[in-house]
Protein backbone atom coordinates (compact mmCIF):
# COMPACT_ATOMS: atom_id res chain seq x y z
CA UNK A 1 0.00 0.00 0.00
CA UNK A 2 1.15 3.57 -1.06
CA UNK A 3 1.48 5.52 2.65
CA UNK A 4 0.20 8.66 1.46
CA UNK A 5 -2.74 9.64 -0.90
CA UNK A 6 -2.75 11.98 -3.76
CA UNK A 7 -4.98 13.74 -6.18
CA UNK A 8 -5.64 12.00 -9.52
CA UNK A 9 -6.77 13.72 -12.69
CA UNK A 10 -6.97 12.07 -16.31
CA UNK A 11 -6.70 15.38 -18.29
CA UNK A 12 -7.80 15.06 -21.91
CA UNK A 13 -5.39 17.82 -23.42
CA UNK A 14 -1.78 18.35 -23.10
CA UNK A 15 -2.39 22.24 -22.12
CA UNK A 16 -5.18 20.95 -19.59
CA UNK A 17 -1.88 18.66 -18.41
CA UNK A 18 0.40 21.73 -18.30
CA UNK A 19 -2.45 23.37 -16.18
CA UNK A 20 -2.97 20.67 -13.66
CA UNK A 21 0.45 20.82 -13.11
CA UNK A 22 1.36 24.55 -12.28
CA UNK A 23 -1.71 24.64 -9.86
CA UNK A 24 -0.83 21.64 -8.16
CA UNK A 25 2.72 22.70 -7.75
CA UNK A 26 1.61 26.31 -6.69
CA UNK A 27 -0.38 24.52 -4.12
CA UNK A 28 3.11 22.54 -3.09
CA UNK A 29 2.20 18.99 -4.22
CA UNK A 30 4.76 18.04 -5.91
CA UNK A 31 2.78 16.94 -9.37
CA UNK A 32 4.38 14.20 -11.61
CA UNK A 33 3.19 13.18 -14.70
CA UNK A 34 1.69 9.52 -14.97
CA UNK A 35 1.89 7.62 -17.76
CA UNK A 36 2.28 3.68 -17.35
CA UNK A 37 3.02 4.52 -13.83
CA UNK A 38 5.21 1.38 -12.66
CA UNK A 39 7.78 3.53 -10.66
CA UNK A 40 5.19 6.06 -9.08
CA UNK A 41 3.70 2.59 -7.70
CA UNK A 42 6.38 0.74 -6.87
CA UNK A 43 8.72 3.62 -5.59
CA UNK A 44 6.00 4.95 -3.91
CA UNK A 45 4.89 2.12 -1.86
CA UNK A 46 8.32 2.04 -0.82
CA UNK A 47 8.33 5.66 0.01
CA UNK A 48 11.05 6.42 -2.16
CA UNK A 49 8.71 8.68 -4.42
CA UNK A 50 6.33 10.95 -2.60
CA UNK A 51 3.66 13.37 -4.72
CA UNK A 52 0.28 14.64 -3.72
CA UNK A 53 -1.03 14.33 -7.41
CA UNK A 54 -0.71 12.58 -10.35
CA UNK A 55 -1.76 13.49 -14.03
CA UNK A 56 -2.54 10.80 -16.00
CA UNK A 57 -0.95 11.40 -19.46
CA UNK A 58 -2.89 8.70 -21.08
CA UNK A 59 -6.28 10.63 -22.04
CA UNK A 60 -3.83 12.91 -23.95
CA UNK A 61 -4.59 12.54 -28.19
CA UNK A 62 -0.80 12.70 -28.98
CA UNK A 63 0.26 10.94 -26.17
CA UNK A 64 -1.17 7.65 -27.82
CA UNK A 65 -0.27 8.58 -31.01
CA UNK A 66 1.07 5.79 -33.38
CA UNK A 67 1.34 6.92 -37.17
CA UNK A 68 2.89 9.28 -39.56
CA UNK A 69 3.09 13.09 -39.96
CA UNK A 70 4.37 14.03 -43.58
CA UNK A 71 7.88 11.85 -43.58
CA UNK A 72 7.92 11.66 -39.84
CA UNK A 73 6.98 8.09 -37.43
CA UNK A 74 5.27 9.81 -34.84
CA UNK A 75 5.01 7.58 -31.10
CA UNK A 76 3.01 9.44 -28.28
CA UNK A 77 5.08 9.04 -24.79
CA UNK A 78 1.60 7.58 -23.68
CA UNK A 79 1.95 3.98 -25.67
CA UNK A 80 2.78 0.70 -24.05
CA UNK A 81 6.02 -1.00 -25.01
CA UNK A 82 3.64 -4.18 -26.34
CA UNK A 83 1.80 -1.79 -28.50
CA UNK A 84 4.74 -0.39 -30.02
CA UNK A 85 6.20 -3.74 -29.89
CA UNK A 86 2.87 -5.40 -31.68
CA UNK A 87 2.13 -2.41 -34.32
CA UNK A 88 5.97 -2.72 -34.84
CA UNK A 89 6.92 0.32 -37.42
CA UNK A 90 10.52 0.71 -36.20
CA UNK A 91 11.95 -3.16 -35.62
CA UNK A 92 15.00 -1.77 -33.73
CA UNK A 93 12.45 0.28 -31.41
CA UNK A 94 10.41 -3.15 -30.93
CA UNK A 95 13.12 -5.05 -30.29
CA UNK A 96 15.06 -3.10 -28.07
CA UNK A 97 11.35 -2.05 -25.69
CA UNK A 98 10.68 -5.69 -26.28
CA UNK A 99 13.70 -5.95 -23.77
CA UNK A 100 12.24 -4.09 -21.39
CA UNK A 101 11.16 -6.09 -17.89
CA UNK A 102 8.63 -9.05 -18.92
CA UNK A 103 6.08 -9.28 -21.10
CA UNK A 104 2.85 -8.48 -18.95
CA UNK A 105 4.79 -5.46 -17.29
CA UNK A 106 5.42 -3.64 -20.91
CA UNK A 107 1.61 -3.56 -21.25
CA UNK A 108 1.76 -1.16 -18.19
CA UNK A 109 5.01 0.52 -19.10
CA UNK A 110 4.97 3.04 -21.50
CA UNK A 111 7.27 4.79 -23.63
CA UNK A 112 7.76 8.35 -22.14
CA UNK A 113 7.47 6.55 -18.58
CA UNK A 114 10.85 4.38 -19.54
CA UNK A 115 12.57 7.17 -21.31
CA UNK A 116 11.78 9.53 -18.31
CA UNK A 117 11.91 6.96 -15.97
CA UNK A 118 13.89 6.82 -12.56
CA UNK A 119 15.64 3.48 -12.90
CA UNK A 120 18.70 4.44 -15.34
CA UNK A 121 18.23 1.82 -17.82
CA UNK A 122 15.97 3.71 -19.99
CA UNK A 123 16.38 1.53 -22.91
CA UNK A 124 13.98 2.47 -25.05
CA UNK A 125 15.61 5.70 -25.53
CA UNK A 126 18.23 3.70 -27.87
CA UNK A 127 16.72 3.75 -31.03
CA UNK A 128 15.54 7.31 -30.73
CA UNK A 129 19.27 8.72 -29.87
CA UNK A 130 20.48 6.77 -33.20
CA UNK A 131 17.91 7.54 -35.15
CA UNK A 132 18.58 11.30 -34.81
CA UNK A 133 14.69 11.27 -33.35
CA UNK A 134 12.73 14.54 -32.86
CA UNK A 135 10.85 14.95 -29.14
CA UNK A 136 7.96 17.20 -28.55
CA UNK A 137 7.14 18.70 -25.40
CA UNK A 138 4.59 20.78 -24.39
CA UNK A 139 4.60 23.22 -21.51
CA UNK A 140 3.39 26.55 -20.07
CA UNK A 141 4.73 28.53 -23.55
CA UNK A 142 3.40 26.10 -25.54
CA UNK A 143 5.14 22.89 -27.56
CA UNK A 144 8.75 22.92 -28.75
CA UNK A 145 10.04 20.04 -30.83
CA UNK A 146 14.14 19.27 -30.61
CA UNK A 147 16.54 16.96 -31.22
CA UNK A 148 16.32 14.15 -28.55
CA UNK A 149 19.99 14.41 -28.48
CA UNK A 150 19.96 17.98 -27.22
CA UNK A 151 17.23 16.99 -24.39
CA UNK A 152 18.12 13.79 -23.67
CA UNK A 153 21.79 13.80 -21.71
CA UNK A 154 21.88 10.48 -19.75
CA UNK A 155 17.99 11.35 -18.52
CA UNK A 156 15.70 13.97 -19.89
CA UNK A 157 15.77 17.66 -19.23
CA UNK A 158 12.91 18.82 -19.18
CA UNK A 159 11.64 22.15 -17.43
CA UNK A 160 9.47 22.04 -14.36
CA UNK A 161 6.10 21.04 -15.80
CA UNK A 162 7.02 20.10 -19.45
CA UNK A 163 5.21 17.08 -20.72
CA UNK A 164 6.74 14.53 -23.35
CA UNK A 165 4.09 14.19 -25.56
CA UNK A 166 6.06 11.78 -28.09
CA UNK A 167 8.48 11.23 -30.70
CA UNK A 168 9.31 11.50 -34.09
CA UNK A 169 11.60 9.84 -36.40
CA UNK A 170 12.12 10.04 -40.09
CA UNK A 171 11.14 7.08 -42.22
CA UNK A 172 14.01 6.97 -43.91
CA UNK A 173 15.84 5.15 -40.42
CA UNK A 174 13.16 2.83 -39.73
CA UNK A 175 14.56 0.02 -41.58
CA UNK A 176 18.01 -0.12 -42.01
CA UNK A 177 20.56 -3.02 -41.21
CA UNK A 178 20.66 -2.71 -37.36
CA UNK A 179 21.71 -5.21 -33.93
CA UNK A 180 19.70 -5.24 -30.75
CA UNK A 181 21.98 -7.10 -28.18
CA UNK A 182 20.85 -7.35 -24.41
CA UNK A 183 23.33 -9.19 -22.18
CA UNK A 184 22.58 -10.33 -18.82
CA UNK A 185 23.84 -11.89 -15.89
CA UNK A 186 20.97 -14.97 -16.13
CA UNK A 187 17.88 -16.04 -17.19
CA UNK A 188 16.03 -14.10 -20.47
CA UNK A 189 14.05 -11.47 -17.76
CA UNK A 190 15.89 -9.08 -15.74
CA UNK A 191 18.60 -5.94 -15.81
CA UNK A 192 21.24 -6.12 -18.31
CA UNK A 193 24.72 -6.28 -17.61
CA UNK A 194 24.94 -4.67 -21.68
CA UNK A 195 22.05 -3.16 -23.52
CA UNK A 196 23.66 -2.39 -27.47
CA UNK A 197 21.37 -1.17 -29.63
CA UNK A 198 23.38 -0.89 -33.56
CA UNK A 199 22.28 1.26 -36.91
CA UNK A 200 23.63 1.24 -39.54
CA UNK A 201 23.61 4.53 -41.81
CA UNK A 202 25.51 5.63 -45.05
CA UNK A 203 28.05 3.32 -44.64
CA UNK A 204 28.97 4.02 -40.77
CA UNK A 205 27.93 2.44 -37.81
CA UNK A 206 25.94 4.01 -34.99
CA UNK A 207 26.20 2.57 -31.22
CA UNK A 208 24.49 3.36 -28.25
CA UNK A 209 24.21 1.55 -24.87
CA UNK A 210 22.45 0.72 -21.67
CA UNK A 211 23.91 -0.95 -18.53
CA UNK A 212 27.60 0.07 -19.35
CA UNK A 213 27.13 3.27 -17.32
CA UNK A 214 24.58 4.75 -14.60
CA UNK A 215 23.32 6.29 -17.50
CA UNK A 216 22.10 5.48 -21.47
CA UNK A 217 24.25 7.11 -24.25
CA UNK A 218 25.52 8.00 -27.59
CA UNK A 219 29.02 7.81 -28.13
CA UNK A 220 30.46 9.72 -30.98
CA UNK A 221 33.93 9.17 -29.78
CA UNK A 222 32.93 5.54 -29.87
CA UNK A 223 31.27 5.83 -33.32
CA UNK A 224 34.34 7.27 -34.41
CA UNK A 225 36.75 4.57 -33.64
CA UNK A 226 34.50 1.97 -34.67
CA UNK A 227 34.45 3.34 -37.87
CA UNK A 228 38.07 3.96 -38.58
CA UNK A 229 39.14 3.23 -42.22
CA UNK A 230 41.55 1.02 -42.50
CA UNK A 231 42.27 -0.30 -38.96
CA UNK A 232 41.35 -4.14 -37.90
CA UNK A 233 38.43 -4.42 -36.65
CA UNK A 234 39.39 -5.77 -33.09
CA UNK A 235 42.09 -2.62 -32.65
CA UNK A 236 38.86 -0.64 -33.55
CA UNK A 237 36.98 -2.03 -30.77
CA UNK A 238 39.51 -2.23 -28.31
CA UNK A 239 39.46 1.50 -29.10
CA UNK A 240 36.37 2.26 -28.89
CA UNK A 241 35.93 0.40 -25.85
CA UNK A 242 38.83 2.81 -24.11
CA UNK A 243 36.33 5.77 -25.22
CA UNK A 244 33.65 4.48 -23.18
CA UNK A 245 32.37 8.49 -21.64
CA UNK A 246 32.05 7.62 -17.75
CA UNK A 247 33.10 5.04 -15.14
CA UNK A 248 31.72 1.62 -16.02
CA UNK A 249 28.77 0.43 -13.61
CA UNK A 250 30.32 -2.02 -10.89
CA UNK A 251 27.34 -3.27 -8.81
CA UNK A 252 25.36 -6.36 -8.38
CA UNK A 253 24.72 -7.37 -12.07
CA UNK A 254 28.55 -7.45 -12.73
CA UNK A 255 31.72 -6.01 -12.20
CA UNK A 256 33.16 -3.02 -14.48
CA UNK A 257 35.69 -5.57 -15.57
CA UNK A 258 33.16 -7.94 -16.69
CA UNK A 259 31.13 -5.64 -17.50
CA UNK A 260 33.91 -4.22 -20.17
CA UNK A 261 34.25 -7.74 -21.17
CA UNK A 262 30.85 -7.81 -22.28
CA UNK A 263 30.74 -4.93 -24.10
CA UNK A 264 33.75 -6.25 -26.34
CA UNK A 265 32.46 -8.91 -27.16
CA UNK A 266 28.66 -6.90 -27.83
CA UNK A 267 30.83 -5.18 -30.23
CA UNK A 268 32.55 -7.49 -32.12
CA UNK A 269 29.04 -9.09 -32.40
CA UNK A 270 27.74 -5.87 -34.00
CA UNK A 271 30.97 -5.62 -35.91
CA UNK A 272 30.32 -8.92 -37.60
CA UNK A 273 26.53 -8.68 -38.12
CA UNK A 274 26.37 -5.24 -39.75
CA UNK A 275 29.93 -3.58 -39.99
CA UNK A 276 30.06 -4.55 -43.39
CA UNK A 277 33.83 -6.23 -43.08
CA UNK B 1 -15.78 4.97 -7.86
CA UNK B 2 -17.28 2.13 -10.60
CA UNK B 3 -15.38 -0.76 -11.95
CA UNK B 4 -16.78 -3.23 -14.32
CA UNK B 5 -15.48 -6.31 -12.64
CA UNK B 6 -16.47 -9.83 -14.24
CA UNK B 7 -19.05 -8.28 -15.51
CA UNK B 8 -21.20 -7.12 -12.85
CA UNK B 9 -20.80 -3.12 -12.06
CA UNK B 10 -19.64 -3.07 -8.81
CA UNK B 11 -19.49 0.62 -6.78
CA UNK B 12 -16.31 0.80 -4.79
CA UNK B 13 -14.63 3.56 -2.22
CA UNK B 14 -11.08 3.65 -2.50
CA UNK B 15 -8.36 6.00 -2.44
CA UNK B 16 -6.34 7.45 -5.47
CA UNK B 17 -3.43 5.44 -4.54
CA UNK B 18 -5.01 2.38 -3.89
CA UNK B 19 -4.03 -0.49 -6.87
CA UNK B 20 -6.50 -2.15 -8.21
CA UNK B 21 -5.20 -5.27 -6.09
CA UNK B 22 -5.86 -4.01 -3.03
CA UNK B 23 -9.29 -2.95 -4.35
CA UNK B 24 -9.97 -6.38 -5.87
CA UNK B 25 -8.70 -7.92 -2.48
CA UNK B 26 -10.22 -5.70 0.29
CA UNK B 27 -13.18 -3.68 -1.33
CA UNK B 28 -14.41 -6.35 -3.25
CA UNK B 29 -13.59 -9.47 -1.54
CA UNK B 30 -11.97 -10.96 -4.67
CA UNK B 31 -8.85 -12.62 -3.03
CA UNK B 32 -8.08 -15.03 -6.13
CA UNK B 33 -5.70 -12.08 -7.37
CA UNK B 34 -2.76 -13.22 -5.06
CA UNK B 35 -0.49 -9.90 -3.34
CA UNK B 36 3.43 -11.81 -4.06
CA UNK B 37 6.35 -9.23 -4.40
CA UNK B 38 3.85 -6.23 -4.75
CA UNK B 39 6.51 -5.09 -7.23
CA UNK B 40 5.54 -6.33 -10.27
CA UNK B 41 7.62 -9.11 -10.43
CA UNK B 42 5.75 -11.99 -9.93
CA UNK B 43 2.70 -11.85 -11.36
CA UNK B 44 0.73 -13.51 -8.79
CA UNK B 45 -1.75 -10.70 -8.70
CA UNK B 46 -2.30 -10.64 -12.56
CA UNK B 47 -5.67 -10.30 -14.23
CA UNK B 48 -7.03 -8.92 -17.59
CA UNK B 49 -8.26 -5.45 -18.21
CA UNK B 50 -10.07 -5.40 -21.42
CA UNK B 51 -8.31 -8.71 -22.58
CA UNK B 52 -4.86 -7.57 -21.55
CA UNK B 53 -3.19 -9.16 -19.00
CA UNK B 54 -2.04 -6.72 -16.21
CA UNK B 55 -0.21 -7.05 -12.90
CA UNK B 56 -2.79 -5.43 -10.48
CA UNK B 57 -0.47 -4.18 -8.52
CA UNK B 58 0.91 -2.22 -10.61
CA UNK B 59 -2.11 -0.55 -11.40
CA UNK B 60 -3.80 2.33 -9.59
CA UNK B 61 -7.91 0.92 -9.26
CA UNK B 62 -9.09 4.38 -10.65
CA UNK B 63 -7.34 3.32 -14.05
CA UNK B 64 -9.43 0.68 -14.93
CA UNK B 65 -12.63 2.69 -14.46
CA UNK B 66 -14.32 2.15 -17.78
CA UNK B 67 -12.72 -0.81 -18.59
CA UNK B 68 -13.33 -4.45 -18.07
CA UNK B 69 -11.51 -6.02 -15.27
CA UNK B 70 -11.65 -10.22 -15.43
CA UNK B 71 -10.32 -11.79 -12.55
CA UNK B 72 -9.48 -15.68 -11.44
CA UNK B 73 -13.01 -15.83 -10.00
CA UNK B 74 -14.70 -14.63 -13.78
CA UNK B 75 -13.40 -17.67 -15.53
CA UNK B 76 -15.71 -19.87 -14.35
CA UNK B 77 -14.59 -23.39 -15.86
CA UNK B 78 -12.67 -22.23 -19.26
CA UNK B 79 -10.67 -24.82 -20.97
CA UNK B 80 -7.42 -23.32 -19.14
CA UNK B 81 -8.36 -24.05 -16.22
CA UNK B 82 -9.68 -27.90 -16.77
CA UNK B 83 -5.97 -27.76 -18.49
CA UNK B 84 -3.98 -27.35 -15.22
CA UNK B 85 -6.07 -29.49 -13.91
CA UNK B 86 -5.27 -32.52 -16.04
CA UNK B 87 -1.87 -31.45 -16.02
CA UNK B 88 -1.00 -31.21 -12.67
CA UNK B 89 0.14 -27.82 -13.47
CA UNK B 90 0.11 -26.43 -9.55
CA UNK B 91 2.05 -27.56 -6.29
CA UNK B 92 1.01 -25.41 -3.29
CA UNK B 93 -1.09 -23.13 -5.99
CA UNK B 94 -0.12 -19.20 -4.56
CA UNK B 95 0.58 -18.66 -8.35
CA UNK B 96 -1.90 -19.87 -10.28
CA UNK B 97 -4.25 -17.49 -10.85
CA UNK B 98 -2.03 -15.46 -11.87
CA UNK B 99 -0.40 -17.87 -14.45
CA UNK B 100 -4.12 -18.82 -15.43
CA UNK B 101 -5.07 -15.24 -16.22
CA UNK B 102 -1.98 -14.56 -18.04
CA UNK B 103 -2.42 -18.09 -20.13
CA UNK B 104 -6.40 -17.09 -20.99
CA UNK B 105 -5.24 -13.35 -22.10
CA UNK B 106 -2.31 -15.35 -24.24
CA UNK B 107 -4.93 -18.05 -25.54
CA UNK B 108 -7.77 -15.78 -26.28
CA UNK B 109 -4.80 -12.73 -28.16
CA UNK B 110 -2.83 -15.52 -29.90
CA UNK B 111 -4.31 -19.05 -29.98
CA UNK B 112 -1.64 -20.14 -32.57
CA UNK B 113 1.04 -19.13 -30.59
CA UNK B 114 4.68 -20.27 -31.20
CA UNK B 115 6.58 -22.04 -28.80
CA UNK B 116 8.80 -18.55 -28.21
CA UNK B 117 5.92 -16.72 -27.61
CA UNK B 118 4.33 -19.38 -24.87
CA UNK B 119 8.02 -18.90 -23.25
CA UNK B 120 7.69 -14.92 -23.50
CA UNK B 121 4.76 -14.59 -22.04
CA UNK B 122 4.95 -17.26 -19.64
CA UNK B 123 8.28 -15.40 -18.35
CA UNK B 124 6.27 -12.99 -16.92
CA UNK B 125 4.94 -15.22 -13.71
CA UNK B 126 7.27 -17.00 -11.41
CA UNK B 127 6.76 -20.39 -9.43
CA UNK B 128 8.29 -20.86 -6.64
CA UNK B 129 7.34 -24.79 -6.55
CA UNK B 130 9.11 -25.07 -9.74
CA UNK B 131 6.27 -26.35 -11.65
CA UNK B 132 6.95 -24.49 -15.28
CA UNK B 133 6.80 -27.69 -17.45
CA UNK B 134 3.35 -28.60 -16.36
CA UNK B 135 2.51 -25.08 -16.96
CA UNK B 136 3.75 -25.07 -20.21
CA UNK B 137 2.10 -28.42 -21.08
CA UNK B 138 -0.91 -27.00 -20.28
CA UNK B 139 -1.17 -23.74 -21.60
CA UNK B 140 0.19 -25.49 -24.90
CA UNK B 141 -2.67 -27.69 -24.96
CA UNK B 142 -4.84 -25.45 -25.03
CA UNK B 143 -3.81 -23.54 -28.22
CA UNK B 144 -3.61 -24.34 -31.65
CA UNK B 145 -7.01 -25.70 -31.14
CA UNK B 146 -6.18 -27.74 -28.21
CA UNK B 147 -4.91 -30.30 -30.92
CA UNK B 148 -1.31 -30.31 -29.55
CA UNK B 149 -0.24 -32.70 -27.28
CA UNK B 150 2.21 -32.29 -24.36
CA UNK B 151 5.31 -34.00 -26.55
CA UNK B 152 4.90 -31.61 -29.39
Amino acid sequence: MMPNDFAYDRPATAAEAVRLFGSFDAKGKSPMYYSGGTEVITFGRLGLVRTGAVIDIKGIPECRALGYVQDDLVLGAGLSLTEVEEANPFPLLSKTSGGVADRTARNKITLGGNVCGRIFYREAVLPFLLADSDVVLAGASGWRRLPIRQVFRGEMQLGQGELLLGFLTSRSYLSLPHVHLKRRQQWKTGYPLVTAAALRKDDRLRVAFSGVCPFPFRSAEMEEALNARGVAPAARIDEAVRRVPALVLNDVEGSAEYRLFVLRNALADIVDAIGGE
Amino acid sequence: MRLSVNGEERNVQSRAADTLLQVLRGQLGLTGSKPGCLNGDCGACTVTVDGIAMKSCLMLAVEAEGRKVTTIEGLRGMPIQQAFMENFAFQCGYCTSGFIMNAHALIASRPGASDEEVEEWLASNICRCTGYREIEAAVKSCLHGGVRSQDD
